[in-house]
């Protein structure tokens, strides 16, 4: 299948991409500056946000991207990157709680002030941010989305960045660690973590027998179970994240003491 | 302390039960042996889902008995002997409710496809039973355990 690109759109869409991913990295910096004299900042987290960046990086630009304008597993090795690595990376990051150090107290007033919004908090929703995430995903893979994702830079941009947003407040809804006044309880986000899960699977099999239009069958068949094999790692990763952060939460010695943000 | 033995337990037939579903299933007959199909197109939907909630539960269930094996760990003592006689019945128990009932009364997949299949079926089960047993023995013979052994 040819792809005719307009190449002034894919140039716009890398140089954007690329911007985007410059003022993420100097803007946690920044970040790191300006919140400099608020407490030590764990270097992990750092480290975390820049790997976050990176993964983020190579699903857009570059010869993996490329690829993925032919290749339905190329395509889907940027979407593991994209939808579940980044995500899982840049949200462990706690970015959020360090814009609230970074910034002057009433722009930061203002930042909590927008995460408490009505909206704000529907999206945020275990279920909400579960079935947004899991219903795209399927939206976009058995119907003629895929193909227009393809055609269309337009497209391509709008779909990539729901699916790099939407994997983060998933993320952040299940085992964020910013501060979160409405966090779910655990059995709600353990439970939401198995659905989508099961859903991720269960789309992986069917896709690896009906692929989206214009895929051939072996390039499927490879996409399908890397879809299924990858995104077990990252899930589970989140699971283990999920556990860990309860076995912090509940260690006998400071059972009356709130969970560190 | 009689809810410490009651969570070593659990913790040990969780353990036993969640890598039984996956990585039992998952590392020997998907990725060693090729007998499962990945999937086929006679799949039906609900094998489908039902699959997929078995394979994300299964591994929900392994990591989190992990977990609370390390809770356990940190709150006292425990007897490795009681948590492994937990593992290998939960283990046992789970492949027998998956040889029995999904293999066999469901019948949402088989152990392995175009060959005859009394033979591995019978290996399933039996092994499972074996399990099963050990494990119970092993619980019976620490039941009057001392606390803190």
């Amino acid at each position: 299948m040819t792809h005719h690109h307009a190449a002034t759109g894919w140039a716009l869409f890398d140089g954007t991409v690329l911007v985007l991913l410059g003022l993420g990295a100097t803007g946690w910096a920044a970040g790191l500056w300006a919140a400099r004299h608020r407490g030590p900042w764990p270097v992990h987290r750092t480290v975390l946000w820049y790997a976050g960046l990176l993964c983020a990086g190579a699903a857009l630009v570059g010869p993996l991207a490329e690829a993925a304008r032919a290749s339905f597993t190329a395509h889907m090795a940027g979407h593991l990157l994209l939808g579940m690595a980044a995500p899982l990376l840049l949200v462990l990051a706690a970015p959020v709680t360090l814009a609230l150090r970074a910034l002057p107290v009433a722009r930061a007033r203002a930042v909590s002030g927008l995460l408490r919004t009505a909206p704000a908090r529907a999206v945020t929703h275990p279920v909400v941010a579960g079935a947004l995430n899991g219903g795209s995903l399927w939206l976009l893979y058995t119907t003629g989305l895929y193909g227009l994702m393809h055609a269309s830079v337009l497209m391509h941009a709008a779909v990539h960045l729901h699916v790099l947003l939407a994997g983060c407040v998933f993320t952040a809804a299940v085992a964020g660690v910013d501060p979160n006044p409405h966090r779910g309880s655990f059995p709600l986000r353990a439970a939401v973590l198995v659905g989508f899960l099961a859903a991720h699977s269960a789309l992986a099999k069917h896709l690896y027998g009906h692929p989206p239009d214009g895929v051939g069958a072996s390039d499927a068949r490879t996409g399908a179970q890397l879809m299924y094999y990858g995104g077990d790692v990252v899930d589970v990763a989140l699971i283990v994240v999920l556990f860990a952060q309860r076995l912090a939460a509940g260690r006998p010695r400071d059972r009356a003491a709130r969970p560190v943000a | 302390m009689a809810d410490q033995d009651r969570r070593t337990l659990l913790a040990g037939a969780l353990l036993g039960a969640g890598i039984a579903a996956s990585v039992v299933d998952l590392a020997v007959f998907h990725l060693i042996l090729h007998w499962h199909h990945f999937y086929d197109l006679s799949t039906t939907g609900v094998a489908l889902a039902s699959d997929g909630l078995f394979h994300a539960f299964g591994w929900f269930v392994t990591v989190g008995s992990l977990f609370l094996l390390a809770d356990i760990r940190r709150r006292g003592a425990m007897s490795w002997r009681r948590w492994s006689g937990g593992l290998l019945a939960g283990l046992g128990a789970f492949q027998l409710f998956d040889g029995v009932v999904l293999h066999k009364v469901l019948r949402i997949h088989q152990i392995r496809y175009d060959v005859d299949l009394l033979v591995y079926d019978a290996t399933w089960i039996g092994t499972a039973l074996l399990a099963l047993a050990a494990g119970l023995v092993l619980l019976r013979r620490t039941r009057r355990v001392r606390p803190g052994r």
